[in-house]
């Protein structure tokens, strides 16, 4: 390795392409990173930066964009990734990685065309090869590169042994002390498509050898996926599956975190003399924290679904078969993605509906994502169903799995209407067209999916370990002191929250509800922790019994109900009302989902409260 | 004829990409849809014959009706 070379400053490299082609897989596979990977267009939405160093050790800062086709972007991602290119955000990349699928060479060498002609150095990348071969397809690389003028070469984004042929070439071009340029040096005009097109059929038909016809197994699983009757039924089937398993799956677990954590407290109870760090660590500690991360099981589940569909390139399709629906509401199939990332957690899927053209089916998107049952809330309702319904089998289907499938479909409906309602009022326009490419279907790649996975257990269990904790300790003592306090009611939290009360008296809250809300609005799951703490201290039972069968007895059933209801709706999450500023550039909007939303959680929760108490639940 | 009056698994050739507005033919162009290159009518969305799913050599298209008016094509004998 040579020294004096890894002292220069990092050459700018970015990786350009048309939308799922590899180039997060790539960037993640060279420097490292954890791009987000998705077998869908449009799964990046930012710029990412990442250095490495190659194997002739010059540095380099890698750039992952979003994907877009040719020089007219419309959306805000493609913007951005175009803008980038051209270097009008930022210094300009010095070189560019053009990333073609190599599968569909013959559709989107003209990307390549476009992109040549802005006159940036390039170097093309044939990527997804191995499966291209797989498939039989033939490529005379050799002849590729005569006719582009432009270096060429395969790679599989996935495997190291992949990439070693693309770093080999990154050096011999970083080597030159000129880049090599391509020939022509002016921005394509919209009109240069045409011209482009030609031109790039007539190279792929002489550097394509042999070419087979269209991937046999995507054609065989969407004949069933897409068919007109049973598409939208698998579709309907596998989001219920989803929530079923959430339930099914995570019983033994669950319980035995819950028995863990139980335990613990015991171990310290026995061990530490009574005084205020026994109860600080019993009550505060383990009963807040220890009753949010029980629900680690249910939140692994419910990522792996997620995760499967996503890597799986069923996220496509499903849009597909939503768009007339989402449409006839004001709304564009291409929301889906977005809506169904809103699953894991709104502030991605606010982020994705960057790849919404029109600003105002992309505001409608934004506000309605938080509807979307977030994970967040699985804590919350997990906790409430556990105490309330009985684990019944109702025909073939758990009961408690049922009650959570209707949260999350009060959540979607609720949706639908609502964008139905703004499409109509305050985001009034004609709808965007849905032009989008379906991607081959793929079997998700184990290293990307248990590192995905990773990140948003270990993100979960950082929330615990800090929010979670801080406000367990915080509430802890705010509800322990003044010492001379016997109820809760005299302590500094009953203080505090008997202001709230009266508000919330009328929809079936009580004075622990009331407190527990207050430091639930930096996060949703914080209220579970909240609940425990608040329980714990002044708990009728001494023992370590759940945090579920203390709400048994001291909760009415429409009191759980209402509860529920009103987290289908509250907003009770900064980092989203955060990301709405931000996405929208203004307050206005995020305020606005503010109050819109709490004002649906009071009204949901007081109808849910009064009308089961009528049903004399 | 338009593509959208293609039957299912019809296959044809591209003959003309027009239509009113130049934003919606070129960002059919950049995805891919030219003149000469064959076509299959791939699928149908559950409602009302929108959106529908092309082929387009080795690449699957989803795009709306009011979209896929603009692309003329030819059927194959
Ligand atoms: N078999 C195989 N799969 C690949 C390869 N490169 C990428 N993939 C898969 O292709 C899909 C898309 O990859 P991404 O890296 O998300 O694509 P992208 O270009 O970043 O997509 P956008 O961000 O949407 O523009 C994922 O499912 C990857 O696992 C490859 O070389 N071989
Ligand atoms: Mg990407």
């Amino acid at each position: 390795m040579n020294a004096a070379v890894t002292d220069t400053a990092p050459t700018r490299i970015a990786l350009v392409g048309a939308p799922n082609c590899g180039k997060s897989t790539l960037f993640n596979g060279l420097t490292g990173g954890r791009a987000k990977v998705a077998n869908y267009p449009g799964a990046t939405v930012e710029t990412r930066h990442g250095r490495f160093t190659t194997p002739a050790g010059r540095n380099v800062d890698l750039i992952d964009l979003p994907g877009f086709y040719g020089m007219s972007p419309r959306s805000l991602d493609e913007r951005l990734a175009l803008d980038t290119v051209l270097g009008k955000l930022d210094t300009a990349p010095e070189l560019i990685l053009a990333l073609v699928d190599a599968a569909t060479l013959r559709t989107h060498l003209q990307s390549v065309l476009q992109l040549r002609a802005i006159g940036a150095p390039m170097i093309v990348v044939l990527n997804m090869f191995d499966l291209a071969t797989r498939d039989g397809l033939e490529i005379d690389i050799h002849r590729l590169e005569k006719e582009l003028g432009l270096p060429v070469v395969t790679a599989n984004a996935t495997r190291k042994a992949g990439r070693e042929a693309l770093l080999a070439k990154l050096d011999a071009a970083l080597g030159q002390k000129e880049f090599a340029m391509p020939p022509s040096g002016h921005f394509p005009a919209p009109e240069d498509v045409r011209e482009h097109q030609v031109e790039a059929r007539r190279i792929a038909s002489a550097a394509i050898t042999y070419e087979p016809p269209f991937n046999r197994a995507t054609r065989a699983i969407d004949r069933v996926v897409l068919h007109p009757i049973a598409g939208p039924f698998i579709l309907a089937a596998l989001l219920f599956t989803m929530f079923q398993m959430v339930y099914t799956w995570s019983a033994g677990p669950v319980d035995m975190l819950d028995a863990g954590a139980g335990a613990l407290g015991d171990f310290i109870a026995a061990h530490l003399p009574p005084g205020w760090l026994h109860d600080l660590l019993v009550d505060g500690v383990i009963a807040g924290v220890g009753s949010v991360i029980v629900f680690l099981p249910q939140i692994i589940i419910l990522f792996t679904f997620i995760l499967i569909l996503e890597a799986s390139g069923y996220m496509a399709r499903a849009a597909f078969l939503m768009d007339e629906i989402m449409h006839r509401f004001g709304l564009n199939g291409r929301a889906f993605i977005p809506l169904l990332s809103s699953f894991a957690c709104a502030i991605p899927g606010i982020m994705a509906s960057r790849v919404i053209e029109n600003d105002r089916d992309r505001l409608t998107t934004i506000l309605i994502a938080p509807l979307m049952t977030c994970s967040a809330r699985l804590p919350v309702y997990a906790l409430i169903i556990g105490a309330f319904i009985p684990a019944e089998k109702v025909g073939l289907f758990n009961l408690q799995g049922l009650v959570l499938f209707a949260l999350y479909i009060t959540g979607i409906i609720s949706a639908v209407l609502i964008a139905f309602i703004f499409k109509r009022t305050i985001a009034k326009a004609r709808s965007q067209p849905l032009i989008m490419e379906l991607p081959t279907y793929k079997l998700p790649n184990a290293k990307d999916f248990f590192i995905s996975l990773w990140i948003r257990a270990s993100a979960f269990l950082k929330r615990a370990g800090t929010v979670i904790l801080t406000t367990s300790v915080i509430l802890w003592f705010l509800a322990a002191y003044p010492a001379s306090a016997t109820s809760l009611k005299e302590s500094y939290a009953g203080r505090l929250g008997s202001l709230l009360e009266p508000l919330l008296a009328p929809i079936g809250f009580n004075l622990e509800i009331a407190i527990a809300l207050v430091p639930g609005m930096a996060a949703r799951e914080v209220a579970v922790g909240a609940l425990g703490t608040v329980y714990a201290v002044h708990g009728a039972t001494e023992n370590s019994s759940g945090l579920a069968e203390t709400l048994q007895s001291a909760w009415s059933l429409p009191t759980a109900l209402a509860f529920l209801a009103w987290y289908v709706f509250a907003p009770q999450c900064f980092a989203t009302l955060a990301t709405i500023r931000r996405e929208t550039g203004s307050w206005k909007w995020a305020g606005f989902a503010l109050g819109y939303l709490f004002a649906l959680a009071y009204a949901a929760a007081g109808l849910t409260f009064w009308t089961s108490r009528a049903a004399g639940l | 004829m338009q593509l959208t009056d293609m039957k299912k698994g019809a296959v044809g050739r591209v003959t003309a990409i027009s239509g009113a507005d130049p934003l919606i033919e070129a960002k059919l162009r950049e995805i891919g849809f030219a003149e000469d290159d064959p076509v299959e009518l791939a699928h149908l969305g559950p409602l009302a014959r929108t959106p529908i799913c092309v082929r387009l050599n080795r690449t699957l298209i989803a795009l709306r009706a009011e979209e896929a008016c603009a692309i003329e094509v030819e059927l194959d004998q």
